[in-house]
């Protein structure tokens, strides 16, 4: 670790010199090593990404080879579209989509809705003990409650995306009802009371005055929301019956048997699958992350 | 009820016009029933769906915990019989060897990692912005493409690498070796959560203030002991967020693992979810249920365990 912190106590002592040239000088010189460190650390990160694009453009023939890191030629694109067809993947994709949608929405609505109403009415009982009861499900992990859910979803008729959409709300609400009334708390009643004076009532308070407040908040829960739902294989795999209504990650289950050989589809697809959140990622990273912070900064 | 008090009646109306004092009180009575059974409402939908989904089918699978039943027809009354059976059952006992250990392992490697990195972006580094990007790109792909990805990896061209060089111990894929394969399944579940581990502890490291790094180097503190004395203990409050919830994340490792190993070579990374998920199939369904059951408590005593841990030791600092 020492060869991280290359703050030694000379420079830090000549930092702490309110001296604006030297203190400026010192702050721009860039620590090298340090740098090239971490570029070589990312590499971890960067090698299976680009092993994956080269492997969906090799032919079937190259991709048997087992040296993942060569590069693709010949350049053959022919891969996408058979992986397209096998998964299905116009519908595996609005299946996808859907679950991750319904799941943002629900988780969205129900955590703020009722994290406004215990944050509200702290004071009294029921409230503060529902609050403690939502949060509970915080140590709960899916496995253990996954035998009942399924015969549950089977039983009214729920063992398809609509439930399993559901699902993954109801294992988003701990968590986002813990986010939203830590924020609201910080949001003073007096705007509320102004508001109610004016004649509004709590329903017209909550989506004027407390919802658009909640802005970045939504952003956060949000994004844990959906990133849960469009990743995850656990709960589709085991909650939808039907293999046409599965979901991405689901169906990619495809290429582990009666394929097996075929790498350069397996990754074609592998790639369309990933390719939506990363490309989402890069553009919207600056809310990812300050989601991220701010969500372990107010829990 | 903080928000009734300051309204007047006058205030509250909204319409303007004559009203006598009566219907003042009246309508201000009104309002505040009304306003009342607004918060219930926002707040039962929450309850009513949680409760239908997640705490009625538990209580059920509980009770048939207590049971023979099989998923379906009739059952009799077991007792205890079910968790008897489960603390002399080698595939159990095997899997919460496995699940727990691996949980450790993967928690410690990830925060270790997670927390060098981050201190190191927040020092002096080029492209720390890009590098940071790249760095949490693991925590937006799905757990088991990226396990995919890495049983070839793992099953093709590494050995392939390590037999053009002449390194024998790779040669064969880590992933058919009993021995090796859980060391797979925790590069990868690290390899995936070490993002969101990074971004709290970044966060965590935002919320030091400069000025105590540069007080306690007045006072001839180095690298070690910054970290030791200032680093450390305060960020110790995200150090727990960050193991309670890897922690709890890892024992329910599910996805990785069938994408790397399915449980394999023979039940050797068999998790404790996996061995659950067969009661579904193998008409085991009360005696997993029996070990849900007994997963769920250990999962909350460990996550207990850890919050009341590091209170102590929280206390002992400050």
């Amino acid at each position: 670790m020492s060869a991280l912190d290359t703050r030694s106590p000379a420079t830090a002592t000549a930092r702490s010199l309110t001296d604006p040239p030297r203190r400026r000088r010192r702050l721009e010189r860039v620590n090298w090593p340090l740098t090239i460190i971490l570029a070589i650390a990312s590499l971890s990160v960067l090698i299976p990404l680009y092993v994956t694009v080269a492997m969906a453009f090799k032919t079937s023939a190259q991709a048997v080879d087992g040296n993942a890191l060569s590069l693709p030629l010949p350049f053959n694109p022919a891969s996408f579209v058979e992986a397209w067809q096998l998964t299905r993947f116009p519908v595996s994709f609005s299946v996808s989509l859907g679950v991750a949608a319904l799941t943002v929405i629900a988780t969205l609505l129900l955590s703020s809705f009722a994290s406004y109403a215990i944050v509200r009415n702290w004071h009294r009982r029921f409230f503060r003990w529902s609050f403690v009861y939502l949060l509970a499900a915080m140590f709960l992990p899916f496995p253990v409650v996954a035998l009942p859910q399924i015969k549950l979803t089977a039983m009214i008729s729920l063992d398809n995306p609509i439930g399993v959409a559901i699902l993954h709300a109801m294992f988003q609400l701990s968590f986002s009802v813990l986010l939203y009334s830590a924020f609201l708390r910080s949001i003073p009643i007096e705007l509320e009371e102004s508001a109610r004076i004016d004649g509004a009532s709590t329903w017209q308070i909550f989506w004027r005055v407390i919802l658009p407040l909640l802005g970045p908040m939504n952003a956060t829960v949000g994004i844990f929301a959906f990133l849960a739902s469009w990743n995850d294989f656990m709960m589709p795999s085991l909650i939808t019956a039907d293999p046409g209504l599965q979901t991405l990650p689901v169906v990619q289950n495809i290429f582990q048997s009666q394929f097996g050989t075929n790498y350069n589809v397996a990754f074609a697809s592998y790639l369309m699958a990933m390719a939506p959140t990363i490309v989402v990622y890069l553009f919207a990273q600056r809310w990812v992350i300050s989601g991220v912070t701010q969500g372990a900064v107010k829990s | 009820m903080t928000m009734q008090t300051p309204l007047t009646p006058e205030t509250e109306d909204p319409r303007p016009g004559p009203a006598t004092a009566a219907t003042r009180v009246h309508r201000r009575v009104g309002s505040l029933h009304r306003t009342e059974g607004m918060y219930y409402l926002f707040l039962v939908p929450a309850l009513v769906l949680f409760t239908a989904f997640v705490v009625a089918p538990a209580c059920v699978g509980i009770f048939y915990s207590f049971t023979d039943y099989l998923g379906f027809g009739q059952w009799h009354f077991l007792g205890l019989e079910n968790y008897r059976a489960l603390v002399s059952d080698p595939a159990i006992l095997g899997s919460y060897g496995f699940t727990l250990g691996f949980a450790v392992v993967t928690v410690i490697v990830t925060q270790v990692i997670a927390l060098a990195l981050a201190i190191a972006l927040s020092k002096r580094v080029r492209f720390a912005a890009g590098l940071r990007s790249v760095f949490v790109i693991p925590m937006v792909v799905s757990g088991i493409i990226v396990a995919y990805v890495f049983n070839y990896l793992f099953s093709n061209t590494l050995p392939a690498l390590a037999t053009s060089v002449g390194f024998g111990p790779l040669q064969q894929s880590i992933l058919g070796d009993p021995n090796l394969a859980w060391l797979a399944i925790v590069i990868v579940s690290a390899w995936q959560t070490i993002p969101g581990a990074l971004l709290i502890y970044t966060a965590g490291l935002t919320s030091i203030p400069s000025d105590v790094y540069e007080a306690s180097a007045l006072d001839g503190a180095g690298t070690w002991k910054q970290l030791r004395s200032i680093t450390l203990p305060l960020i110790s409050g995200f150090i727990v967020i960050n193991t309670v919830l890897g922690v709890k994340g890892y024992l329910g490792a599910y996805d990785v693992i069938v994408g790397l190993t399915n449980g394999g070579p023979g039940s050797a990374t068999s998790s404790v979810a996996m061995t659950i998920f067969t009661g579904f199939t193998s008409g085991d369904y009360a005696y997993q249920m029996a070990n849900a059951t007994v997963f769920f408590i250990i999962t909350v005593l460990i996550s207990v365990l850890q919050l009341a841990v590091t209170r102590g030791r929280n206390l002992r600092l400050a």
